[in-house]
């Protein structure tokens, strides 16, 4: 689960991490009112977005008035961003995130990740800050430092020091530096990120260390550990059909294809996707809905792929292992019949009780292609998607 | 032979007495897995399904001489099972739960490493289907009838895609010597170089498939694993073509997030290390059928 800036720098600064001065505002005047609140001649009001690239996208504006403060705020609030990284629907913008505006002598990248090579937090920094993380790897690899943090006693001072020395930071900072890398690293820890990065993380002009921007993102299978983080979730920086979804308990990516996909499993899923690629066509999402198939999920699959406007098509692909493909049969009929279903849909089950299966779906009153295996499916499913679009 | 459990190995449930690990443990009992008793903290000295269940790993095995557990307990609990199975003195653990958070997997494997790697646990998934050893045992949730006894050995990430494997290789005729999942979470147990070096030395098995996905570093590993340490055939597919870059498709650990962890840089990576790539997944049977036909 990702959160906002604002969240991300509130829930730092209770670890000690230092951040500048700063309020939200959900109206002009609200962030009229936080400009005189924070004092000083200038501010950077911020669109508060699930999205890296706001600043390229016009998301971030230096204001030198607190009249021009009003009107920026009236300008993003409202608006969508789009950035590099949002796809061309971009994200709403309805909080904005008020702040003073550091002398900034130099900047820093600090992230925080779960490393999979070696099953453990790795903190990665660089002395070329406020790049993208891709961008540094690629121009200049030669200026990533990574420490892989042993979870047993956690980020210990010395590698923390040895981090901010390798930065090239002055000798006064050093200790400042260490401790804000450390608090960066229990606040991963106790709360169960999956990543946490502070770019820039910057030096300013009277020698003091600040985080610029904060980014967070939460293991979703340890929310239940975290009551308050659960509460920063926010729904309207979601796309609405995987909103739906994660509601629903069904495990769903929106993508720009036609093809609507239902399958049990995720690895299957993706599988149903690369032959339906494979075939010469493109899958409008990716469904996984468990390892049971019952009538009730089935309807559920249906009413969500078919919320997606751009699907010309379903290929619904179930093995059923555990369960009976005559019972699945009889889910994916009733849900037909309930739903009155405009596109063509192509049924393809495998496992226990396959004939069965198959001779309920084949004798039943609705409008479905049925397909034995998984290439005739997908195969199936373009073509019927093809022909409708050209009828 | 088959490898992690043969006919006859004694086997623990724990979270025996829910649901869920009822009713894959009457599965497993039907298929002949030699089921000895269940743990149920709490529940220790009654019976379920007629047989004991007992409050802790170390009670249930000194009663039972168990060697291998399976975990059904539910997520915010399954890391301390996992462990307390690791300290009971088991040899093998399955994990079937799904939904184990990542930094509670990470503390379970710094766990395992206080025993010596040969007293140490093997621990299979999380979030997996299990094993089978097609004819012997099944430790796991997976459709036995699916699979038939042969020389194939299997490894995959997920359930229902191993499942569509299996059973092209039965339509094929093709039988399985064991078939592991390893589970879709970012930190797992034992990965596709364990059990690839498990089926080098495993008599019965022949050719292994891997089944892998997008994400981690796993199948490129195992891939140079195979180069390097291996006579057996290894056929792998990868799954995820279509995946966009940062976003999970289901699996916690199926996310693109950097270099190499995308279908087409590891099928690249699976060809340079002479693994034979299986192009689709409808051509699970044909491949394997043809690299059976090269080695007979």
């Amino acid at each position: 689960m990702d959160i906002h800036e604002y969240q991300a720098k509130a829930l730092l600064a209770d670890f000690g991490v230092p951040i500048p001065p700063g309020g939200l505002a959900y109206s002009p005047e609200q962030a009229q009112y936080r400009a005189s609140e924070i004092g000083g001649e200038q501010w950077v009001i911020k669109a508060q977005v699930h999205t890296g690239g706001r600043g390229k996208a016009g998301g971030i504006r230096l204001c030198q008035s607190e009249q021009e403060v009003w009107t920026a705020a009236d300008e993003m609030l409202g608006s969508r961003l789009v950035t590099n990284q949002t796809g061309p629907r971009g994200r709403g913008v309805y909080r904005l995130y008020v702040e003073s505006v550091a002398d900034i002598e130099r900047e820093i990248y600090l992230g925080f990740v779960l490393d999979r090579a070696t099953e453990r937090v790795m903190l990665v920094a660089s002395a070329a800050g406020g790049m993208e993380i891709e961008q540094i790897a690629e121009e200049d690899p030669e200026s990533m430092i990574r420490v892989v943090i042993e979870p047993a006693v956690g980020l210990q001072a010395f590698q923390a020091r040895e981090v901010a020395f390798a930065l090239g930071l002055d000798a006064s900072l050093v200790t400042e530096a260490a401790n804000t890398l450390r608090a960066c690293y229990r606040s991963f820890r106790d709360l169960d990120a999956t990543m946490v990065e502070i770019n820039p993380l910057v030096v300013t002009a009277d020698g003091r260390i600040l985080a610029l921007d904060a980014k967070m993102t939460f293991d979703d299978n340890a929310l239940f550990k975290h009551q308050r983080i659960s509460e920063l979730r926010d729904k309207s920086q979601e796309d609405p059909r995987e909103m739906r979804a994660t509601d629903r308990g069904l495990s769903y990516v929106g993508l720009e294809g036609d093809i609507g996909c239902i399958i049990n499993g995720a690895g299957l899923a993706m599988a149903t996707m690369d032959m339906i690629k494979h075939s010469g066509g493109e899958p409008a999402n990716f469904l996984d809905i468990g390892g049971g198939a019952s009538p009730e999920r089935v309807a559920k699959a249906f009413n969500l792929v078919l919320s997606d406007d751009n699907v010309k098509g379903v290929l619904v692909n179930i093995f059923a292992g555990i369960n009976r493909c005559d019972w699945v049969a009889q889910g994916v009929v009733k849900a037909m019949q309930d739903l009155d279903i405009q596109v063509p849909v192509v049924v393809r089950l495998s496992g226990t009780n396959v004939e069965e299966g198959r001779r309920i779906l084949e004798e039943s009153s609705v409008s479905l292609i049925t397909a034995d295996t998984l290439a005739e499916a997908a195969e199936k499913s373009v073509a019927a998607v093809h022909q409708g679009v050209s009828a | 032979m088959s490898i992690v459990i043969d006919s006859g190995t004694p086997v623990l449930v724990q979270g025996f007495t829910g649901r869920i690990g009822s009713f894959h443990s009457e599965e497993m009992i039907e298929y002949g897995t030699n089921i000895v008793g269940g743990v149920t903290p709490g529940r220790g000295g009654t019976t379920h399904q007629g047989l004991p269940v007992f409050d802790t790993v170390k009670d249930a095995v000194s009663a039972t001489g168990a060697e291998a557990s399976i975990v059904f307990v539910p997520p915010p609990f399954a890391a301390d099972a996992i462990m307390e199975a690791a300290d009971g003195g088991l040899r093998a653990c399955v994990c079937i739960t799904d939904g184990i958070p990542a930094q509670d997997m990470m503390r379970v494997k710094r766990y395992m490493r206080r025993y010596k790697s040969d007293k140490r646990m093997q621990l299979i998934g999380p979030n997996c289907a299990g094993v089978i050893s097609p004819g012997k045992a099944l430790l796991g949730i997976m459709p036995g009838h699916i699979y038939q006894e042969g020389e194939v050995g299997i490894i995959g990430r997920s359930g229902t895609l191993g499942y569509e494997a299996a059973s092209q290789l039965k339509a094929e005729g093709i039988g399985v010597s064991t078939s592991v999942g390893i589970g879709g979470d970012p930190i797992n147990g034992s990965s596709f170089k364990d059990h690839l070096a498990a089926f080098e030395t495993d008599p019965q098995t022949r050719v292994v498939v891997m089944i892998g996905e997008i994400g981690g570093p796993q199948e490129a590993e195992a891939a140079q694993f195979a180069r390097d340490h291996m006579n057996k055939p290894v056929v792998g597919y990868i799954a995820g073509l279509t995946a966009p870059k940062g976003r999970t498709m289901g699996h916690a650990g199926a996310i693109v997030s950097a270099a190499g962890e995308s279908a087409e840089e590891k099928v690249e990576i699976l060809r340079q290390c002479g693994v034979t790539v299986v192009e689709r997944p409808s051509e699970f049977g044909s491949t394997v059928r043809e690299v059976l036909a090269t080695i007979s």
